[in-house]
Formats: structure tokens, C-alpha cells, sequence
């Protein structure tokens, strides 16, 4: 498999703190990477970095085999991002919002492309609801319609279960897995929910206090503990 | 270029679809305004009925209209930004391809647009009920605008650029730092009634000599060059210095990691 984000030795400091401590990892194309570890350990910070949203404070980050901070229109117009603490305007319908952000993706046949996307998520039938009347669940499957408006080769995923019910927290993961076979979509995805980890990365990093301290399949990671989940290895790992 | 256009227009109908079906954000653009003039303006007709007192009317409303485009324009920079930190879209903006630069583009775009509804608003409404018409000011309205419009938009720069910094402890700023310039711009009297210490402030503030420069017209009916080539040099370096604060900011609020935390 091809390496589509490459980073390096990726290091930020917040006044003498070291949020993220000289990590390095790959993303392979197709891939599912789950970024675990406890809170403040430093998983925001190294997505907000990927995003070009934090700047590092040393280290190397390539995606798509291009250095990000001098290539940052290009890259972003090939990945996406959704958080379920993030939303859009409340005023504007599920549609209008859609089709501001199809048009700064330059997405071509915007019109159809939401109403495609909207139909995956079942939710075809609040298209013209303003945001506001949206329940939060509701909310968070509009954002991840605009995170695949661009057909995007790279999805970046904070939390995207967070507000979710179990019942559409489970459709919405077999939806993503099915969008990652069919189109080769590769994710970095963080989560608290060790058994969603569990059954949606191909591949788990686990950092805390800035530094990755285990890398591999869940399975594997789960033997090299000896624990009987995820759930066990992130817990022995947290109280270390 | 293109693409780049392209995105510009998307932001920018991003927010006029915000006013679609928001009352409260058309009486933003029109209910406030109106309310001024028509308080403003029935002060005026009444002092321009006592004996031996100048052309009120023509003073005040005039200086009512202009004050409030430099003012719209400082806030549809502002308050187009503010809309993205109330609902949680800024991050959503920062990592699509819409560049920094592109961003700031579209607020101007946005700024214009509001403005052009607002002083349409207004100077028909001064029409209508004070039968002064904005366009006795001739050719020379134009460069007068101009000023207040570009002045507006380096206030607004700076006032976002500190938002983004301090979070929204800062909001209060976009709807009151304009009123900061208005003692010193003499927007109602002359330069001259103020201490010398403030005409020495008025002397650098652009908008000190817009209404100076309309004063002028009013009473002589000259075209206030001077005033005008002064307000225009220090607006280049006033638009310029918002850019280069704007550009030094975003990078110190990337740095310390507070884009993301900007609506917290």
C-alpha cells in the first residue's frame, strides 16, 4: 500500500509543554488509523496540525507526497474533516449549507452530489430544514455529508460518533466503512469509544503525554497487553 | 485565479443566504440605521427652524449617512466573521481550500454589499422625510465614501484579527470599536472645537478629514482636495498595516494552537 500521509518527527510546544513529542507515523491509502489516548495526550493537537490549523512547532508532515504548509490549497481540496464539536450555520438550510461548501470545494454537479449524499445518510427528507430545527445526531450526519462533498482521498474524523444514539452510531460506521471499500478513502480517526476503535481501524496508534507508546492492529495490541479488548490496553496503558 | 474567484463568491452567499430568513440580522442592516436618521433627522429639522443656526439638516444627516458607512463597513467584516465563531463553522472554513487571503476578500465582498443596501436605505429615507438629498455633494461623494468605506474595512481587519486572538471575550470590539474614532473623526462638529491635543490625534485619523472635507463642500461648495489626499494617504497605510497585523496574527493564532479554540 501507498503512504499518502507521511509524518516526521512531528513536535509542538505550547509554552514549554510539549503537547506532541517527536512523533512520526504513516497513513497507507485505504486505511483506517485510529488515534487513541487519554484526554489532553495529544491527539487534537496532531489532527489540528494535519489540517494546517496549529502550526508544528519542528518535524515534517507530506500528504499526497506534498510538504502541507507549502502546498495547503492543494491538499485541503483533497481531504475533509468532520468533528461532532464542530457545526454550521444554524439559519441556512441542510442544502444551502451543502452547496457553500460544494462550491469552495469546487465541486462539480453540486446539486446531485447532495442529494446523493443525503440520500447515504438517509436524510434526504430534512433538506430543506433549516440547521436550527436539526437534532444533534441530525447535525452530525449533515457535517458528514459535507465531509465527503468532495469526494475526498483523506477524511480526518474527531469524534464523529460523539452525539450519535448507538442505533445511527452503528449505521454511520458501517456507512464509512462501506465508503472506505467502495472508494479507497483512507481515515484518521479518533474516538473515545474503544469498542467503535476496535471494530473500525485497520491500525491503532495509542499516544499519551505527547508520545506514541504503541502502534499496530488492535488484535495484536490486544495480545501485546493481554487484555481481552481495546478498552483493557487503552485502560492499562492510561493508568501507567 | 478562477477557482479562487469561485470560492470568494462561495463565502460571500454563504452569508447573504444568513439574512434570508433572519429578522434579527435585517434589522442589523436596516432597523438601526433607520432608527438613527429618523431620530437624528427630526433633531435637525427642529434646530434648523431656530433663527441664526446653520443648515442643520444638511450638517447632521449628511454626517449621519457617511458616519454609518464607515461603521457598516467596519461590522460586515467583523460580524460576517462573528457568525462563523457563534456556529462552531469556523474550522469548517479554515480547512476547506479557502485561503486566508481569499477569506478576508470575502468579507470585504460581504461589506460592500450590506453597505450598498443600508446607504440606499438611508439616503432615500433622508429624501423622503428631510428632502436632503446625499447627492448635492456631487463628484465629491465618491472619494468621501471611498475613504469611509476603506478606513471601515482596516478597523474591521484589525477588530477580527483580535477576535481570532482573544477569543470571544474580544466580540465586544466589533460592535464598539468604530465609536472609539467618532469623538476624534468630528463626524458632528468641526476639528476645531476639540482640545489641541485631540486635533493633533484628528490630524492622523482618515475619517477626521472625510467630514472635514464634507463640512467644506456643504458651506463652500469646493472640492475638498486637500482633506481628501490627506485622508487617502493615511488610508493606504492604514489598510496596509490592518493586512500586515491581520497576516502576524493568524500566524501567532496558529501557532498557539487557538484557531480551533476561537468560539470556546
Amino acid at each position: 500500500m501507498n503512504k499518502i500521509v507521511e509524518v516526521k518527527d512531528l513536535t509542538k510546544v505550547f509554552n514549554g509543554y510539549r503537547a506532541v513529542d517527536s512523533i512520526s507515523f504513516d497513513l497507507f491509502e485505504g486505511e483506517i488509523l485510529g488515534l487513541i489516548g487519554p484526554n489532553g495526550a495529544g491527539k487534537t493537537t496532531t489532527l489540528q496540525m494535519l489540517l494546517d490549523l496549529t502550526t508544528p512547532t519542528s518535524g515534517e508532515i507530506k500528504i499526497f507526497g506534498l510538504e502541507l504548509k507549502a502546498n495547503r490549497g492543494e491538499i485541503l481540496q483533497r481531504v475533509n474533516f468532520s468533528s461532532s464539536y464542530i457545526s454550521l450555520p444554524l439559519s441556512l438550510t441542510v442544502e444551502e449549507n451543502l452547496t457553500v461548501f460544494a462550491r469552495l470545494y469546487n465541486v462539480s454537479k453540486p446539486k446531485g452530489r447532495i442529494e446523493e449524499l443525503l440520500k447515504v445518510f438517509e436524510i434526504y427528507n430534512i433538506k430543506d430544514t433549516p440547521t436550527r430545527r436539526l437534532s444533534s445526531g441530525q447535525i452530525t450526519r449533515v457535517c458528514l455529508c459535507k465531509a465527503l462533498l468532495n469526494n475526498p482521498s483523506i477524511l480526518f474524523l474527531d469524534e464523529p460518533t460523539a452525539s450519535l444514539d448507538p442505533d445511527i452510531a452503528d449505521k454511520t460506521r458501517t456507512l464509512l466503512k462501506k465508503i472506505k471499500d467502495e472508494n479507497g478513502i483512507s481515515m484518521l480517526y479518533t474516538s473515545h469509544n474503544m469498542k467503535e476503535m476496535e471494530e473500525m481501524s485497520d491500525r491503532v496508534i495509542i499516544i499519551n503525554k505527547g508520545k506514541i507508546i504503541a502502534e499496530g492492529k488492535p488484535d495484536a495490541l490486544i495480545a501485546q497487553y493481554k487484555g481481552e479488548s481495546l478498552e483493557d490496553v487503552f485502560l492499562k496503558i492510561a493508568r501507567q | 485565479m478562477k477557482y479562487k474567484i469561485k470560492r470568494i463568491l462561495a463565502y460571500t452567499i454563504r452569508n447573504l443566504y444568513l439574512y434570508k430568513r433572519s429578522l434579527p440580522r435585517l434589522m442589523e442592516v436596516f432597523y438601526w440605521p433607520v432608527l438613527d436618521l429618523v431620530v437624528w433627522g427630526f433633531v435637525s429639522v427642529y434646530l434648523s427652524r431656530q433663527e441664526g443656526l446653520p443648515d442643520f439638516v444638511t450638517f447632521f444627516i449628511g454626517a449621519l449617512i457617511l458616519w454609518d458607512i464607515l461603521f457598516r463597513s467596519q461590522q460586515g467584516i467583523s460580524v460576517s466573521f462573528l457568525e462563523d465563531v457563534w456556529s462552531r463553522n469556523l474550522l469548517n472554513i479554515f480547512v476547506s481550500p479557502l485561503s486566508p487571503s481569499e477569506y478576508v476578500a470575502s468579507l470585504l465582498l460581504i461589506s460592500i454589499i450590506k453597505l450598498i443596501l443600508t446607504s440606499t436605505v438611508m439616503a432615500a429615507l433622508a429624501w423622503v422625510f428631510y428632502s436632503f438629498n446625499i447627492l448635492t455633494f456631487g463628484f465629491t461623494l465618491i472619494p468621501l465614501i471611498l475613504n469611509l468605506i476603506i478606513m471601515g474595512w482596516a478597523v474591521g481587519i484589525v477588530t477580527t484579527a483580535l477576535i481570532m486572538r482573544f477569543g470571544q471575550e474580544a466580540e465586544v470590539l466589533a460592535w464598539g470599536i468604530a465609536l472609539l474614532f467618532q469623538p476624534v473623526s468630528a463626524v458632528f462638529y468641526p476639528v476645531a472645537v476639540l482640545p489641541r491635543s485631540l486635533q493633533t490625534v484628528a490630524l492622523f485619523i482618515p475619517s477626521a478629514h472625510v467630514f472635514e472635507g464634507m463640512r467644506l463642500v456643504i458651506t463652500t461648495g469646493a472640492f475638498p482636495a486637500e482633506e481628501l489626499i490627506w485622508a487617502g494617504f493615511l488610508n493606504i497605510a492604514y489598510i496596509v498595516v490592518s493586512i500586515l497585523f491581520f497576516s502576524w496574527n493568524f500566524s501567532v493564532v496558529k501557532n498557539k494552537g487557538l484557531l480551533a479554540k476561537v468560539g470556546e
